[in-house]
C-alpha cells in the first residue's frame, strides 16, 4: 500500500499526486515510468514520473481523469492508499549538456517534461519550451516551465491562448540553432514535432505511452516498430529516436481498447464502486 | 488386481465451457482409498525415482489406503510444499506415473490426483504448520514468486533461515497466477498455498521488480548471505512475421495475464478489459497454447483454432490438456504454419496466411523437421491470433548484474544440481536457467538449490560487502539515518 502525501489540482481533471515510495523515489529518473493499480479489482496502467523528491521519499504522478481507473485515481485524497505501485519502469531519459534544447509537451505529459526539462537544464543546457493543451484552462505548470526555459511558447487547440497549431515551429527552427529535441505527449504531437525536426536533422526523442499490462516485458502489448524493429517499450524504451518510431501503428494500437475503456466509464458513471 | 486407474470426477462438457470453475474435481474419500489400494507396494519403487522433488509415493499411498490422510500430506510435504498445485499441473504421466510399474499391466496408479486429494484435504480440514526451528540468524533473498522460488523459500524457511521474498507483480505465484488458469488451477488455491509458505515465516514483497527497485549487488549490501534468482521466462516469442503488430494479435502471456491475474472475464466488474472478437487462432500446441484456446472458448469465441506446424503426436502439451481442449470444442489445424497476417483498413487482423507443411527427417529436438510444402499456401479467416510458440528469460536481473554469466539465449549458467552462478552467494533456477519447462521441474531446480545455499551460508562468515562496518538491516532506514 503506498499512501498519498499530497494532491493538487493542475487543471480541471487533472491532478498530480505524491506518492509515499521511498525506494522507487531513490532510484527515479525522468524518463522512468510506474505501474499502479488502485485497488483489487482495479487495472495495471502506466504512468511517466513527474518527479520524485528523496528526502520526503515520495514520487509524483499527473494524470487526466478520462477513464475509469483515474478517475478512481483522481477520487483519492491525501492519506488514503493506492494499492500498488511498481518502479521505476523502463530506462531514465538520456540527460546531457547538448546546447539547445526543444522541449515540447502536451496535455498532461507537460508534467512529466517538466521533470526531464528541469534535469537538462541542470547540467547545462539552454531550453526553449513549447506547452499545450486543448483550452487556456488546462494549460499546466506555466510557471515551473517558464522558470526553467529561456522562452515559452503556449498553443491551444482552440487558440484560447497563444497558437493554435504547431506551425509556428517550422519558423522557430529556421531562426534557431536547435541542438536536441524532446516531445512528451499525445501521439499526434510526438509526431508532428519529429516531421518539423527531420528535415534539420535534429536528434528528437520522444517518450512513448502505449497500452501496457505488467510494465516489465512480459506481455508485449505495448510493442511499437522503431526502425523497422518490433520494441517493448516498456524494457526497451519508453525513450525512442522519434524519427524512426512508426507513430501511425502506435495510434491504432493505443486505440485497440477504447469502446470497452467506454464501458468501463459507464459502468463507473452509473454504479460507481456497488458493482 | 484392478487394472483400470479410478475415474477422477469432471464438469460436463456443456457446462464447463461457459464458466472459468474448475474442471477437474477431485476425488471423493472412497475414490481416492479405492484408487490407493491398486498400488503394488514395490520395494524398490520407480516412482520416487521419476520425481523431481523425490515425494514418497508409495508410502503416503499407503497412508491414504489405510485412511490416514493427515499423516499422508504430511509425508508429501516434507518434500513437497506445495502438493495442491503440483497434484493438478504436473505432468505425470511423464514422471511418477510414467515408470509405476501398474502402467505395464494397466493403468499407472494416478499418483497426481492422489497428492491432490490429500493436499485438499488437509485445505479443508486446516494446514499444519510446523513448529518453527531456531533461527539462524542467516538472510536469504529469493528474486520470483513462481514455482523456484517458492520451494526454495519455504526450504529455507523450514531449515531457520530468515528468507524475504521479491515479487515483481502484485501478486505472489509467478506462473501458477499470470499464467495458468483458473479452471486447471483455481487461484485460490494458489494463494492457500503462497499462505502456507508465509506461515513457515516468509516474507513475501510484492510490487519490487529487482534490477529497478534494488540491484543483486544491494540485496548483498542489505545484508543477505544469498540471493537465490527464480525470474522464470518471462518474455514472449513472436513469429517475427508480417504485421504481426495488428491490433488483435497477442502474446500469449498478454492474453492470459489479462484473463488469469486481472480477470478480465469479470470485466466490467475487474476493470482490465479483453478484446476477443469471433475466430480466433492460436499458434503452438502447448500448454500454454491450450490454456488460451480453452480461455478464448471461455470467453465466448465461436471458433478457436489450434494451429502447429507439426502434427498430433510431436504436440509438446500434456495428453490430458489437448483431450480437455478437444472435448470442448477446440479446432486443429495440424502441419500448418502461418506466413503473413492480413490486416483491414482500422489496423486489426482479418486473416491469416498459412502454408501446410509435412514431416522431414529429426532434427536437433529428437522430432521429425517440419518442411513447407510448396504452393500449399492457403488464407484462414479469423479476427483474433493468440501466438503461443514459448518464452525466453527475462533478462532484467541479467542486464543489472555485473558478472553474471548468461548462455546466448540469455538463460542464467549454473552449477548442475547446485544452482550455483558465476557470482559467490548467488544462485539461480527454474525458467530463467533451463528455458520455459515445467512447474515441477523449476520446484525440483528450487529445491536443491536451497540445499545448496543452506550449506554455502552454514559455513560462511559473513562477506563484507556492506557499505560501512556498521550498516543497519534495512537499507531504508539506512538511507533515511543519512538524510535526517
Amino acid at each position: 500500500m503506498y499512501q498519498i502525501d499530497s494532491k493538487k489540482e493542475l487543471a480541471p481533471d487533472i491532478k498530480l499526486l505524491e506518492v509515499h515510495a521511498e525506494q522507487i523515489a531513490r532510484k527515479a529518473k525522468p524518463g522512468h515510468f510506474v505501474i499502479l493499480r488502485v485497488d483489487e479489482k482495479g487495472e495495471r496502467i502506466p504512468i511517466t514520473l513527474a518527479g520524485c523528491d528523496v528526502n520526503k521519499g515520495t514520487i509524483s504522478i499527473a494524470f487526466h481523469e478520462v477513464g475509469k481507473t483515474t478517475m478512481k485515481l483522481g477520487s483519492l485524497n491525501r492519506g488514503d492508499y493506492i494499492m500498488n505501485v511498481v518502479g521505476p519502469l523502463g530506462n531514465a531519459a538520456k540527460i546531457d549538456k547538448y546546447g539547445h534544447v526543444l522541449c515540447v509537451g502536451g496535455g498532461v505529459m507537460v508534467a512529466p517534461l517538466h521533470f526531464q526539462a528541469a534535469a537538462l537544464r541542470d547540467v547545462g543546457n539552454e531550453l526553449t519550451t513549447v506547452i499545450g493543451a486543448r483550452t487556456k484552462e488546462q494549460v499546466i505548470l506555466r510557471e515551473e516551465m517558464k522558470k526553467i526555459s529561456s522562452e515559452l511558447f503556449i498553443v491551444t487547440d482552440d487558440g484560447s491562448e497563444g497558437q493554435n497549431n504547431l506551425d509556428f515551429l517550422k519558423d522557430l527552427l529556421k531562426t534557431r540553432k536547435i541542438d536536441y529535441a524532446v516531445a512528451i505527449g499525445p501521439i499526434v504531437l510526438m509526431n508532428e514535432v519529429a516531421e518539423f525536426t527531420r528535415p534539420y536533422k535534429i536528434k528528437t526523442m520522444v517518450n512513448l505511452n502505449p497500452i501496457m499490462v505488467d510494465g516489465t516485458g512480459m506481455c508485449g502489448a505495448c510493442r511499437v516498430t522503431v526502425g523497422g524493429e518490433t520494441k517493448f517499450t516498456c524494457t526497451d524504451g519508453p525513450e525512442f529516436d522519434g524519427h524512426s518510431v512508426d507513430f501511425e501503428e502506435l495510434m491504432v494500437r493505443r486505440r485497440m481498447y477504447v469502446p470497452k475503456e467506454k464501458i468501463a466509464v459507464l459502468f463507473y458513471k452509473t454504479f460507481g464502486e456497488c458493482l | 488386481m484392478i487394472k483400470k486407474s479410478t475415474e477422477m470426477p469432471k464438469q460436463r462438457v456443456e457446462e464447463r465451457i461457459h464458466n472459468f470453475n474448475e474442471v477437474a474435481l477431485g476425488y471423493s474419500e472412497d475414490q481416492a482409498v479405492m484408487e490407493a489400494s491398486r498400488c503394488l507396494q514395490c520395494p524398490k519403487p520407480l516412482c520416487v525415482a521419476g520425481c523431481p522433488v523425490g515425494v514418497e509415493a508409495p508410502s503416503f499411498i499407503k497412508d491414504i489406503k489405510e485412511r490416514r490422510f493427515g499423516e499422508a500430506i504430511r509425508k508429501i510435504k516434507e518434500k513437497n510444499s506445495l502438493p495442491a498445485i503440483t497434484g493438478r499441473v504436473c505432468p505425470q504421466e511423464e514422471q511418477c506415473q510414467k515408470t509405476c510399474v501398474m502402467g505395464k499391466a494397466g493403468d499407472p496408479i494416478s499418483i497426481g490426483r492422489l497428492e491432490r486429494f490429500v493436499a485438499d484435504y488437509e485445505r479443508q480440514k486446516g494446514v499444519a504448520i510446523p513448529p518453527r526451528p531456531k533461527p539462524t540468524g542467516k538472510r536469504v533473498a529469493i528474486i520470483g514468486s513462481g514455482p523456484a522460488g517458492l520451494t526454495a523459500a519455504a526450504d529455507l524457511a523450514k531449515l531457520g533461515h530468515e528468507v524475504t521474498v521479491f515479487e515483481a507483480l502484485h501478486e505472489a505465484g509467478g506462473v501458477l497466477m499470470y499464467g495458468i488458469p483458473e479452471f486447471r488451477l483455481p487461484k485460490r488455491i494458489v494463494q492457500s498455498e503462497v499462505d502456507y509458505v508465509k506461515k513457515l515465516g516468509v516474507t513475501i514483497n510484492t510490487d519490487s521488480l529487482i534490477g529497478k527497485l534494488y540491484t543483486v549487488d544491494e540485496l548483498f549490501e542489505q545484508d543477505f548471505d544469498a540471493v537465490f534468482i527464480g525470474t522464470g521466462a518471462g518474455l514472449p516469442n513472436f513469429l517475427g512475421l508480417p504485421k504481426e503488430n495488428l491490433c488483435g494479435i497477442y502474446s500469449a502471456n498478454e492474453f492470459l495475464i489479462r484473463v488469469n491475474l486481472m480477470k478480465a472475464y469479470r470485466f466490467p466488474e475487474y476493470d482490465t478489459p479483453v478484446w476477443l472478437g469471433r475466430k480466433v487462432a492460436v499458434i503452438g500446441a502447448g500448454n500454454v497454447a491450450m490454456d488460451s484456446a480453452r480461455c478464448a472458448l471461455r470467453l465466448g469465441a465461436e471458433e478457436v483454432w489450434i494451429v502447429y506446424r507439426r502434427s498430433r503426436r510431436e504436440a509438446p502439451a500434456r495428453l490430458e490438456e489437448l483431450e480437455n481442449a478437444e472435448e470442448e470444442g477446440v479446432k486443429f489445424k495440424f502441419l500448418t504454419n502461418p506466413i503473413k497476417f492480413l490486416g483491414n483498413q482500422y489496423g486489426w487482423v482479418c486473416g491469416m496466411e498459412c502454408i501446410s507443411m509435412q514431416l522431414g527427417e529429426p532434427d536437433e529436438s529428437g522430432r521429425r523437421r517440419p518442411v513447407p510444402i510448396k504452393g500449399s499456401e492457403f488464407t484462414m479467416d479469423i479476427d483474433t491470433v493468440v501466438v503461443a510458440i514459448g518464452q525466453t528469460p527475462n533478462p532484467i536481473i541479467p542486464r543489472t548484474t555485473k558478472g553474471l554469466q548468461t548462455t546466448k539465449w540469455g538463460g542464467i549458467i549454473v552449477e548442475e544440481g547446485t544452482g550455483k552462478t558465476s557470482i559467490e552467494g548467488v544462485y539461480a533456477g527454474g525458467d530463467i536457467v533451463s528455458g520455459a519447462a515445467t512447474v515441477i521441474s523449476a520446484m525440483g531446480a528450487g529445491k536443491n538449490a536451497a540445499g545448496a545455499i543452506h550449506e554455502y551460508i552454514s559455513n560462511k562468515k559473513r562477506l563484507n560487502r556492506s557499505p560501512e562496518p556498521n550498516t543497519p538491516r534495512n537499507l531504508s532506514q539506512w538511507i533515511r539515518s543519512q538524510n535526517t
